[in-house]
């Protein structure tokens, strides 16, 4: 006689009964207490079939083999950069994984990453101790330069980009200005002011309202009443030369 | 036997009123208010986040680190010398003990959870409100918890068994006091905060218990409901 307590996509919370009786099975997020099925932290339930699930609603982020991360340089050793994750611990990148360059024993690692720049990266390894190795060859991955930096939930990502990319691709149409999305919440953004203060605002909305129902639909509506004046989608976006922006770099941050 | 009536008119078993909201403050990764009477506790913590000095590192899981404080102004108006005093670094103390049952940290190791107790207002049961605000805190920050642990003082003033004792029962002259603060996991109904100044016989310590115990579970449920409340605010 098994019994569920809450229903699918109620919040719960730590400790909170979910469901009683053995015809349930807890999964991630769960815990089995005698007969009951409890919460283990604060998040939202699914339900799949027999399998309760619980997807988290806060908390940091927790790094992952092959994530695409935005992290920013925090020290520089002889042999690589100490690059913080924004989650409970910092990475490594090493020489080897940054640069193909021959660089002598040494040498100024500067000229690549300079302490307090933002990189594009992804996570290579994770280990037990969550020691974090990251790597800066593959497509895609790079220093950030220009822009602004802000930070949200590590959980809310997912909405943020959307299905294929869909919500992330709709607030880059409307705003005209290029986003990046790291999986650990940090969110770079490159666009004209207006552009970037009102993607800024819809990121923001998506986080605060991502658990509710019709999200695509809400945000798309925020985004009509609020269009830019004078945003001309068919205009071609002037190309991103690194050289170009090179003595003028400026990061915002913004992580209110 | 002069004792008949609670100074405020309460019932014995009786708490003060509770009020308690999740995430006021908004630069920590969770955060709680809890206010029961005049007492007001305020916790944020921070966390997991790396932890230095090195040695206090733990490679086999995180370690959670509580502050207890009771602001200058938030007692008596007397001065105190700023810093932690003797009691203030107990009560720290065992409120890290009586919420480690609960927190799971073994996904953070070499890191550390810093929870943050302030009391602006205080009137008697300061470490219970703290920890009951730290375990909506850490329970708002995301932090993998068995449960939320709830806490409040039961006692006996002159001969009568009381629930959430206020100040003024505290310093009631006219016949013995017991204070014993406890706190509980519910589900299991396992204690893991029992302190006690003054004295009180076996049964009707007992019974404090079990009338303590009944009140946890509501003050629990109190917890859960605030907890809740933070996500219904920002649907509208």
């Amino acid at each position: 006689m098994s019994e569920l307590k809450v229903s699918e996509k109620d919040v719960v919370v730590p400790g909170e009964v979910i469901a009683e009786g053995m015809d349930f099975l807890p999964s991630s997020g769960t815990y089995r207490l005698g007969e009951r099925i409890l919460a283990n932290r604060l998040g939202i339930i699914r339900i799949e079939g027999k399998v309760i699930k619980l997807i988290p609603l806060g908390g940091k982020y927790c790094p992952k083999k092959n994530d695409v991360i935005i992290g920013k340089v925090k020290d520089i050793n002889f042999s690589g950069w100490m690059i913080d994750t924004s989650s409970a611990y910092h990475a490594m990148l090493s020489l080897k994984d940054a640069t193909t360059d021959y660089v002598r024993k040494g040498a100024d690692l500067t000229k690549y990453f300079n302490i307090g720049d933002y990189l594009v990266t992804q996570i290579t390894n994770v280990t037990s101790q969550n020691l974090i190795d990251l790597t800066m060859k593959a497509p895609g991955l790079r220093k950030l330069r220009n822009g602004r930096i802000i930070n949200i939930n590590p959980y809310k990502v997912p909405r943020v980009i959307g299905k294929q990319g869909s919500m992330v691709t709709m607030i880059k149409k409307a705003t005209n200005c290029q986003i990046i999305v790291g999986q650990n919440g940090v969110i770079w953004l490159q666009g004209t002011p207006e552009g970037e203060i009102l993607a800024v605002e819809t990121i923001k909305k998506i986080e605060k309202e991502s658990h509710m129902q019709g999200l695509t639909d809400r945000i798309q509506k925020y985004l009509d009443d609020n269009k830019l004046k004078n945003v001309n989608t068919e205009e071609e976006r002037p190309q991103h030369h690194e050289e170009k922006y090179a003595k003028s770099e400026k990061v915002n941050e913004d992580d209110l | 036997m002069t004792y008949k009536k609670r100074f405020d008119g309460r019932e014995y078993d009786e708490t003060r009123k509770i009020e308690v909201k999740a995430g006021v403050i908004k630069r920590a990764d969770g955060s709680a208010m809890f206010k029961i009477g005049n007492t007001v506790a305020y916790a944020a913590v921070y966390g997991p986040r790396e932890l230095y000095p090195r040695f206090m590192q733990d490679p086999e899981k995180g370690i959670l680190r509580c502050n207890y404080n009771m602001m200058p102004f938030s007692g008596s108006g007397e001065r105190v010398r700023p810093g932690p005093s003797r009691r203030a670094k107990e009560i720290s103390m065992v409120t890290e003990k009586a919420l480690l049952p609960v927190v799971d940290l073994g996904d953070f190791p070499n890191a550390v959870v810093d929870v943050f107790i302030e009391l602006p207002q205080t009137d008697a049961g300061t470490r219970c409100a703290g920890i009951c605000a730290a375990s909506i805190a850490l329970a708002d920050a995301g932090i993998q918890m068995k449960d939320m642990v709830s806490a409040v003082s039961v006692g006996k003033v002159d001969d009568k068994l009381v629930v959430d004792l206020n100040y003024e029962e505290e310093a009631y002259e006219e016949g013995p006091v017991a204070d014993i603060p406890i706190a509980m996991i519910p589900s299991t109904g396992e204690l893991t905060l029992l302190q006690m100044d003054g004295e009180i016989k076996k049964d009707e310590l007992l019974k404090a218990f079990e009338i303590g115990k009944k009140t946890l579970l509501r003050i629990n449920e109190i917890q859960k409901k605030a907890l809740k409340e933070k996500f219904k605010l920002e649907v509208e």
